[in-house]
């Protein structure tokens, strides 16, 4: 992983003013995914309504190999809907706290990779890319697996459930990628500013609060939410270390009705659910990305 | 004018300054006595703005002093000691560099306030007043991206004002102006200098540094190759380099 300079403009690509609009465009998205680390989610209502199409497909595949005596799919699936959405539930509440735990840790990380101290900035650097660059799933066995499923203190004994186990597991690569979101966007603020806060005498304390920090929100808050978002879709990778989410009771179920023909009528199931959460979240993301982007 | 045995407020002596391997500055000497305006001319490059920046304490110098009121800005270091300097000289940048997130009056009242740790109510005050001699009165709650080239640029002229200098420098402030909002703040430059305010400019304007400036220094490859009074300088250059520069200008 080179260190590379994120504040640095990506080339137009492009003297042609027909093309510039789209040119400029895609670097400007270019620019906001190196600076995220991501692709950005860029969901349209069409992929919703694949995905519905998808859904009604599985059921006339599971209408169509049905026994007699079998109920029908619509009937089957409603019955289960209330155990599916407390599981898809608890896949929020996990991405809550690992969203919420991560960007606080991700904050401080982020802000120790500018420090002047060259310990505390290589150290925060190592941090980052360590947890950043690791996969997702080797970190949260990582976690399942190296923390106890149980801590005393003081002669108290505290149970650590598995998902909150699996929750910091998740929580980690949130704090690098928040860590690379905020150190990218103060370095986006052109050094100006600092000169301009210099001459008036700011300290870097002050400067840093009362006139970076203020400008970097707007730059960091579409690249966070898109984050939250991948980190939603990620939450069913606990399933596979057997937290109860909706994957996993969605395995349960399928068991439960042991009918192979419900397969692909329950996964689309639950992928409309989570295209249903990330959703508005994407358009959104993009709407705050197109307005900032037009304010700079 | 100034008289002639007033002490300067800004005096140069041997300045040097360099980037890495890059010598910028190679022996800047200058005095400007309180009151003057002294314009900097000189080709790209030459090191003009970066001088302006030491005199800031905003670059510091390998070699040489600098002395401004009374403090001897090569032996700054603590922030108490650059806050001091810089309630006594203040820069306006070719960028305005105003701060994006505030209004205008936000940008004018916030040093003041927060760096000086003034009265609000009376910053307020004052920070109106500013706003009204650059002629922006108007435009008080609007943000920066809402505001012309020439208002930023004025707008960045009453910030500086606000931390009520004794020197104010100028850096290439019109260098990213259309020819007529050039007037507007050329206008706002005359009245400082007008009301007593020791100027040092950096410009292109050469009908600008004629008129107004009581000295001016005609700088390249971090030397000062002449200086005097605009009319001796402009119409009587005594140097082939100054000749050459000119003729290419005017």
């Amino acid at each position: 992983m080179s260190r590379r300079r994120w504040n640095q403009e990506l080339p137009q690509g492009t003297d042609l003013p027909v093309l510039m609009p789209s040119a400029t465009r895609i670097a400007r998205s270019a620019t906001v995914e190196r600076m995220s680390g991501f692709f950005m989610l860029r969901l349209q209502p069409a992929h919703g309504a694949a995905l519905l199409l998808l859904f009604l497909i599985g059921c006339g595949v599971a209408q169509a190999q049905a026994e007699p005596g079998h109920p029908s799919i619509l009937v089957t699936i409603w019955k289960w809907t209330p155990l599916l959405l407390g599981g898809f539930l608890f896949n929020l509440a996990i991405s809550a706290v690992a969203m919420t735990f991560g960007t606080l840790a991700g904050m401080f990380l982020g802000f120790a990779q500018i420090s002047l101290l060259p310990p505390i900035r290589k150290g925060a650097w190592f941090t980052t890319h360590f947890f950043r660059n690791a996969p997702w799933l080797v970190l949260l066995f990582y976690c399942m697996f190296l923390l106890p499923f149980q801590v005393t203190v003081f002669g108290i004994t505290v149970p650590i459930p598995d998902w909150i186990k699996a929750t910091l597991g998740l929580a980690l690569p949130v704090m690098a990628n928040v860590s690379e979101i905020v150190r990218g966007a103060v370095q986006s603020i052109p050094t100006a500013q600092w000169e301009s806060a210099a001459s008036l005498a700011f300290n870097r304390r002050q400067t840093m609060w009362m006139i970076i920090v203020p400008q970097c929100i707007k730059r960091m808050l579409p690249p966070w939410m898109n984050l939250y978002a991948i980190l939603t879709m990620a939450t069913v990778l606990t399933s596979i270390v057997g937290v109860a989410e909706m994957m996993t009771l969605t395995g349960r179920v399928l068991s439960a009705e042991s009918r192979p023909g419900l397969l692909l009528a329950f996964y689309s199931y639950v992928l409309f659910w989570f295209f249903l959460y990330c959703y508005p979240i994407a358009r959104w993301t993009v709407r705050l990305e197109a307005k900032y982007a037009v304010n700079h | 004018m100034p008289a002639e045995n007033v002490q300067p407020i800004v005096s140069l002596r041997d300045v040097h300054q360099s980037f890495g391997a890059v010598e910028v500055l190679r022996g800047i000497s200058m005095d400007v006595p309180k009151g003057a305006v002294v314009c900097i001319i000189g080709p790209s490059g030459s090191g003009k703005s970066t001088l302006l920046r030491c005199i800031n304490g905003l670059v510091p110098i390998d070699r040489g002093s600098i002395r401004v009121g009374t403090f001897d800005v090569h032996t700054l270091h603590t922030d108490q000691q650059k806050i001091a300097l810089r309630k006594e000289v203040s820069i306006v940048f070719q960028q305005y560099n105003l701060f994006p997130h505030k209004t205008a009056l936000q940008n004018v009242m916030m040093a003041p306030v927060h760096v000086l740790k003034e009265d609000k109510d009376e910053v307020h005050a004052r920070a109106v007043a500013l706003l009204a001699k650059v002629g922006l009165s108007a435009k008080a709650d609007a943000y920066p991206g809402e505001l012309s080239g020439g208002q930023q640029q004025r707008v960045a002229i009453a910030r500086s004002l606000a931390m009520r200098p004794e020197v104010m420098l100028f850096d290439e402030i019109t260098a990213a102006l259309d020819p007529e909002t050039v007037k507007e703040v050329l206008n706002t430059i005359r009245e400082l200098a007008q009301d007593g305010m020791t100027c040092m400019l950096v410009t292109h304007e050469m009908r600008f540094a004629r008129e107004l400036a009581d000295d001016v220094y005609f700088t390249d490859g971090g030397l000062i190759v002449e200086s005097g009074p605009p009319a001796q300088l402009f119409d009587q250059p005594q140097k082939e380099r100054t000749r050459a520069f000119l003729s290419q200008i005017l």
